[in-house]
C-alpha cells in the first residue's frame, strides 16, 4: 500500500533548455482547443523513451494521451527517423511526412542514489521547435506516476487545460453472485493500475468519495449493523464514524475546503433530509426539512451552493434535481426534462452539473448548466449511474451494468470518447481524486 | 431460469414458494393455524417459531415501482403478521426495506428506508409495540431475484419482517 500513498519525492519540472534548435518565434503553433465542439484527435508521435525503463514509461504516456480522445498516437512502425538522442533536435521533415503534429522524445535513467530521472521534450513539428522540456526525479516505486505526470504536462502544454492522469480513483470492488455480492473499498490509479483494497468485504460498503485536500475518503458502511457514514484515512487505515445521529446516514460528500461532510440523515418517519457536519467543531447544520427524500448532495466548488436529489415535487417525475444555498436557503428545482433525475454532481470547474437520468427505460449520464439549461446526454445504457468528475472537469467516470455486474466507464464531455476502465472484478461507485500533490 | 436458480439459493424464498403452493392446493385463502398446514404435509414448523412465521404467515410484502404505499395484498399479509407478532411477544423485529435495481444507489437507500418505515407504521397501527420494531434499508444491495426484467424487479421491491431476540 505504501508505494501509492507516499508522496512522490521529486524535484519536479526543471525546464530543459533548448539545445540545438535555433531560436524561433515564441508563439506555439501547436494547440488544441478543447472548447470547440468537434475536436479531431491530434496526431502525435511518441518513440520509445531511451534507457532501460524508457519504453515502459513512454507506453504509459502514450496510453494516457490516447484514452483522452484528444490525441491520436501514430503507429511506431510508420516512424522514419529513429531517435537516438532525445535531447537533440529531431529531423522535422521526417515527422512531417507521417503527419505528426507533435513529437515527444525522452529518456529514463537511474541516478547513483537509486532515484529515477525521467525527462521529456515536446516538439512542435510544423513549428520546427521545441515546445517544452522538463525532467523529474522520483523514487523507484513511483515509475507510473512519473509517466502520468509527463502525460499531464504534454496535455496541458497542448490544450492549455490541466491534465488528469496523475490521479486515483476510489471505488467499490464487487465480486460474487448478484444476490450475495461482496463489496470492498478499493483504490487504483485512474488507468486501472495499482489496485489496493481498503476494506475486507465483510460489511457492505458504498459511495466512497475523496477529500479534496487530504488522504482521506468518506463512505457508507453497514459494519455496525445500521448503515452509517464514516471517514477513512487512506494512509493509516484509521476509521471514524461521522456524527452521532440516531438513524441511517448516507450519501456523503466533502465540502470543497474539506472541512465538512454533507450527507443524508434518515428521519424516523422514513424520509431523508440533508445535513452538513463540520469535522472540526462537530457541529451539524440541517439544510432541508421536508417530508420527501432529499439525498445525493454535492457542493458547488466555491462552497456557496448545494445541488441535490429530491422527490418533493411528487407526481410522475418523481426524483428531480434541486439547487439551494449552502445554508439551505432558496431550494429550487432545475431539472425539467422528460424523466427521473438523480445523483447530481457539481463540476470542479463550476460550470456544469453531471447527473443520472432515467428515461424511456434507459439510464443516461448527462450534464446540464447550473440553472438546468443546456442538458446534454453523454451516454445511454440499460443500467448505468453515478458520474464522478475528473479534476479538470473534462471527463466523467461512472458505472454501467450490461448484465452480470457493474464495470467502470469514462466518457468525455463530447460524449464521443467512451472508454472502459479495466478492473479485475466488477466495480461501482467510482470517485475521482484531485490531481495528486 | 435465472429466477428459479435464485429462488433455490434462497431458503426464505423456497419457504415462501412452498407456502403459496400449499395455499393453492388447499382451496382456502389463509390457513387458520399451523395445524391446518400440518395436515397438508408442510406444517412441520413449530407454532410460534421463526419458521412458522416465514412459512405460514409470510414474512414479506411487495411494493409498486418507486412507491412505499402498502398495497391491499400487503395489508392482508401485514395484518396476519401483526396478529402473529402480538401472540408471540418474545421476538424483537427488524424490518428490512429493499428496492429494485431500477433506481440509483443513494435514492434507493432512501426508498428502502421509506418502505421499511411504512411497514413498521402499519404493524404499529395493528397493535405491535413500536419498541419491538427496528428498521434497516438495504436499498438495491440485497436483491433476492437476479434476472434483468420485471419478474425479478417486482420481487425485489419488498419489505421483509425478520425476527430476532428470543426463540426460533
Amino acid at each position: 500500500m505504501k508505494s501509492i500513498l507516499k508522496p512522490l519525492l521529486m524535484v519536479a519540472a526543471m525546464a530543459l533548455g533548448i539545445s540545438s534548435v535555433a531560436t524561433l518565434p515564441a508563439w506555439a503553433t501547436l494547440e488544441l482547443n478543447v472548447n470547440k465542439g468537434n475536436v479531431e484527435p491530434m496526431p502525435i508521435a511518441i518513440p520509445d523513451f531511451q534507457g532501460g525503463l524508457g519504453p515502459q514509461i513512454s507506453e504509459i504516456v502514450t496510453a494516457d494521451l490516447k484514452r483522452s480522445g484528444l490525441f491520436a498516437p501514430i503507429d511506431k512502425a510508420a516512424f522514419v527517423e529513429k531517435i537516438t538522442n532525445p535531447d537533440a533536435s529531431p529531423r522535422f521533415e521526417d515527422w512531417k511526412v507521417i503527419n505528426a503534429q507533435a513529437l515527444v522524445t525522452g529518456s529514463v535513467s537511474k541516478e547513483a542514489d537509486g532515484r529515477i530521472r525521467a525527462q521529456y521534450r515536446l516538439w512542435d513539428i510544423f513549428g520546427n521547435q521545441q515546445m517544452a522540456g522538463e525532467q523529474f526525479f522520483a523514487n523507484d516505486a513511483n515509475q507510473r506516476r512519473v509517466a502520468h505526470i509527463i502525460a499531464d504536462a504534454i496535455y496541458e502544454k497542448i490544450t492549455g487545460e490541466k491534465g488528469y492522469f496523475d490521479t486515483r480513483v476510489v471505488f467499490v470492488d464487487e465480486s460474487g453472485a448478484k444476490n450475495a455480492r461482496k463489496k470492498r473499498l478499493a483504490i487504483m490509479d485512474q488507468d486501472g493500475a495499482n489496485v489496493r483494497y481498503l476494506s475486507d468485504g465483510r460489511a457492505i460498503v458504498l459511495t466512497p468519495r475523496f477529500s479534496p485536500n487530504r488522504q482521506e475518503i468518506t463512505y457508507m458502511s453497514y459494519e455496525s449493523g445500521q448503515p452509517k457514514v464514516y471517514l477513512l484515512q487512506i494512509e493509516t487505515g484509521q476509521r471514524e464514524l461521522v456524527g452521532n445521529f440516531p438513524g441511517m446516514t448516507f450519501a456523503p460528500r466533502f465540502s470543497p475546503d474539506g472541512q465538512k461532510v454533507i450527507m443524508s440523515l434518515l428521519r424516523d418517519d422514513g424520509n431523508s433530509n440533508i445535513f452538513a457536519m463540520d469535522l472540526r467543531s462537530r457541529s451539524t447544520t440541517r439544510l432541508t426539512d421536508s417530508t420527501a427524500i432529499d439525498t445525493s448532495p454535492s457542493y458547488s466548488p466555491d462552497g456557496t451552493q448545494v445541488v441535490f436529489t429530491s422527490d418533493r415535487g411528487g407526481g410522475s417525475g418523481r426524483s428531480q434535481i434541486y439547487v439551494m444555498g449552502a445554508d439551505g436557503s432558496n431550494p429550487h428545482r432545475i431539472s425539467f426534462g422528460d424523466g427521473v433525475y438523480s445523483t447530481p454532481v457539481w463540476s470542479p470547474r463550476g460550470d456544469l452539473i453531471a447527473f443520472t437520468k432515467q428515461s424511456g427505460g434507459e439510464f443516461q449520464i448527462g450534464v446540464m448548466k447550473t440553472d438546468g439549461s443546456g442538458e446534454r446526454i453523454l451516454s445511454s445504457g440499460f443500467q448505468q449511474e453515478g458520474p464522478t468528475w475528473a479534476p479538470n472537469g473534462r471527463v466523467l467516470m461512472f458505472f454501467r451494468d450490461s448484465g452480470g455486474g457493474p464495470k467502470l466507464v469514462s466518457v468525455d464531455l463530447t460524449g464521443r470518447n467512451e472508454q472502459p476502465i479495466p478492473t479485475a472484478n466488477y466495480a461501482s461507485d467510482p470517485a475521482w481524486s484531485p490531481l495528486l500533490e | 431460469m435465472g429466477r428459479i436458480a435464485a429462488l433455490t439459493r434462497n431458503p426464505a424464498m423456497i419457504a415462501l414458494v412452498a407456502a403459496l403452493a400449499i395455499t393453492g392446493c388447499a382451496s382456502k385463502k389463509t390457513p387458520n393455524s399451523a395445524a391446518d398446514l400440518g395436515l397438508n404435509g408442510a406444517g412441520a414448523a413449530t407454532p410460534g417459531s421463526a419458521q412458522d412465521f416465514t412459512v405460514n404467515i409470510g414474512d414479506r410484502i411487495f411494493f409498486d415501482t418507486d412507491s412505499s404505499s402498502i398495497r391491499a395484498d400487503a395489508q392482508t399479509t401485514l395484518a396476519r403478521q401483526a396478529q402473529w407478532l402480538n401472540q408471540y411477544r418474545q421476538y424483537a423485529i427488524v424490518i428490512e426495506g429493499h428496492a429494485d435495481e431500477r433506481g440509483t444507489r443513494e435514492y434507493n437507500l432512501a426508498l428502502g428506508a421509506r418502505r421499511a418505515a411504512a411497514t413498521r407504521d402499519f404493524l404499529v397501527s395493528k397493535g405491535v409495540s413500536a419498541s419491538r420494531l427496528k428498521t434497516i434499508s438495504y436499498g438495491k444491495e440485497r436483491p433476492v431475484a437476479v434476472c434483468d426484467d420485471i419478474s425479478c424487479w417486482s420481487q425485489n421491491r419488498r419489505a421483509v419482517t425478520t425476527l430476532s431476540g428470543a426463540g426460533s
